[in-house]
């Protein structure tokens, strides 16, 4: 099966065991602590990194400094930890407007993650700017957080929220999205990486069409960051959005990228402290940028840990890091397609280093339960993309998602158990 | 491979290839469907009851093979029985898989059959899939309509 499969720019073939080039994986292993426990008596084999990441020692330890020695409100102190505190959470945004090349800090809202990124534009935008019969553009293959509030400001505006549709493969069908893209569509709002098939949507031409019919373009890069270099001003989207704990960061905490000219020009999302400039009973004045949607003390520890980990990975470096994960995705696609009554779902020509699967006859959430004796941990389920499963015609999928401390070894341990969960059930 | 085995013991997986009772019943005296949203499984349970005497009890659905074997191994042991047999029933059923008849030799013996599912205890998530279909018979029995969810 998945024939041609070819995961994006991986020259390698399966069997080549040729780590890229200086790409320490034992070293960086080291560096993660929770990757050295044992579960059900096995080493650890974590390869649900699309649900969420483990995080390396200089996330934790900034984490540790920072409630140990830098802990203060910021923004509203004249006292010394308190400009401390400000000065690293605001150096955090700066690493977060560099690692996705924004054109400035401003444009840069922290928010819990992804989920909350898109609500405040759905909610804030949404509201200021959408007409009964406007359009709202998705695909099909969106995480319900990026279909679900989308429909909250349908209803509340009139307008109408539509999905593209993908192949059998898994692949966006390009025809239809343009032909669905028309002068009613306000926003396009599609996921750069599908976190239930593992594809790659060629979000720099979508947001060009998006852009050509006058529409805006969020991207939902969730399952983008993890794994690839991202520069929003190639892309030229409106709204990028990702959670920090998919990227090796702390949960809780996210971004919003949107350009300076639309933030400026929205609402505030919530209302309360530091989103303001003067609040009387009379008249208030918000904040400028980005602290008009930074309503409340935020999640300051939250912040200078994703600032950490989106250091700790450029120094490995992002194209690094997808030319060796598309090695381990290549090889485990390779083994899996040869075991017997065994299906990927989500073939697709570009392709992050995820891999859903079904087995016949066998249910994920059996095959979920076994791996877990093996101490491979996967998810089973829909993936939070109902939608997705209806499609192709499948009640869940068992999913394994790779991040760059996985190894070639442990890739092969997947595809043993695999081959073992037939076996139980033989 | 032991607490595995334990688990998928081999009348388990029987039941989750050829399921027993897996039909629609026409014109049921009672009906109920169940929905697991952790893992998906759906399920319908359908009922013929006389005189508090279940005549006939049958099951639709998809799921994993714990929840499928449980349905079908429940049908099997529910056919006959009074309602109140029935919930007395489920009530040990729960306390097994939950772990709370553990080392108790004569409550499982009283499941009969159904003790197989003693594995079910030492996975703790899959607690929800092994009672899917007794919620859902509960449901239908009283007579609620509202599907059943697990959460
Ligand atoms: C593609 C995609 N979008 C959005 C989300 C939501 O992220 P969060 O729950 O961190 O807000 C996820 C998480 O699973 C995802 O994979």
């Amino acid at each position: 099966m998945s024939a041609g499969l070819t995961p994006a720019a991986t020259p390698s073939g399966a069997d080549r065991i040729v780590p890229v080039r200086s790409f320490d994986v034992e070293a960086i292993r080291r560096d993660f602590p929770i990757l050295a426990s044992t579960v059900n008596g096995k080493p650890l084999v974590y390869l649900d990194n699309a649900a969420t990441s483990q995080k390396p020692r200089p996330v934790i330890e900034t984490i540790m400094r920072y409630y140990a020695a830098e802990n203060a409100n910021i923004h509203r102190g004249v006292h010394w930890l308190s400009e401390l505190a400000t000065a690293k959470h605001e150096a955090a945004r700066v690493k977060v407007q560099h690692f996705i090349n924004a054109a400035a800090a401003r444009e840069i809202i922290f928010v819990r993650g992804a989920t909350e990124a898109i609500n405040l534009v759905a909610q804030s935008w949404g509201r200021a700017n959408l007409r009964p019969g406007d359009e709202i553009l998705v695909t099909g293959m969106e995480h319900h957080s990026n279909i679900v509030p989308w429909q909250i400001v349908c209803e509340a505006t009139g307008a109408i929220l539509r999905a593209a549709p993908f192949s059998d493969r898994g692949q966006l069908l390009l025809g239809e999205f343009d032909r669905m893209l028309t002068g009613k569509t306000r926003l396009v709002a599609v996921t750069h990486v599908s976190n239930a098939l593992g594809t790659i949507n060629p979000v720099h031409r979508i947001v060009q069409a998006a852009h050509d019919r006058g529409a805006l373009a969020l991207i939902d890069g969730c399952q983008a960051i993890p794994h690839m270099p991202v520069d929003v001003r190639e892309l030229d989207c409106d709204f990028y959005v990702f959670s920090g704990h998919k990227v090796f960061g702390p949960t809780g905490i996210g971004a919003l990228y949107g350009k300076e000219k639309l933030l400026d020009a929205m609402p505030p999302y919530q209302g309360g402290g530091d989103m303001i400039k003067s609040v009387s009973f009379e008249k208030t004045t918000y904040n400028d940028l980005p602290y008009k949607f930074e309503a409340g003390t935020p999640h300051i520890a939250g912040a200078i840990g994703l600032g950490a980990a989106l250091d700790y990975i450029q120094d490995i470096g992002m194209r690094r890091i997808n030319e060796y994960e598309n090695q381990l995705l290549t090889r485990a696609t390779n083994a899996i397609s040869e075991i017997p009554g065994v299906r990927i779902i989500g073939t697709p020509p570009c392709k992050a280093s995820l891999i859903s699967f079904v087995i016949d006859g066998i249910h994920p959430h059996d095959i979920g339960t076994i791996l877990d004796q093996e101490g491979i941990a996967i998810r089973t389920g829909h993936h939070c993309a109902q939608p997705v499963m209806e499609r192709l015609g499948v009640p869940a999928t068992a999913r394994a998602s790779f991040a760059f401390y996985n190894t070639h070894q442990e890739a092969d341990a997947l595809v043993r158990a695999i081959r073992k969960v037939i076996e139980v059930f033989n | 491979m032991g607490d595995l085995r334990e688990l998928y013991q081999e009348v388990i997986l029987d039941h989750n290839k050829c399921p027993r009772n897996c039909r629609r019943i026409d014109n049921p005296t009672c009906e109920a469907s169940g929905y697991n949203p952790l893992c998906g499984d759906k399920i319908t349970v359908f009922l013929t009851v006389s005189d508090r005497i279940i005549k006939d009890v049958s099951f639709e659905g998809s799921g994993c093979a714990i929840s499928t074997a449980s349905a079908s191994m429940m049908t099997q042991a529910l056919k006959g029985k009074t309602v109140d047999e029935a919930l007395k029933i489920f009530g040990r059923f729960h306390d097994l898989v939950t772990g709370k008849t553990q080392g108790d030799n004569s409550a499982q013996e009283n499941l009969g059959k159904l003790a197989v599912f003693t594995g079910v205890s030492k996975f703790p998530v899959r607690v929800k899939c092994a009672s899917l279909a007794w919620h859902t018979l509960k449901s239908a029995l009283d007579g609620s309509s509202e599907t059943v969810t697990t959460e």
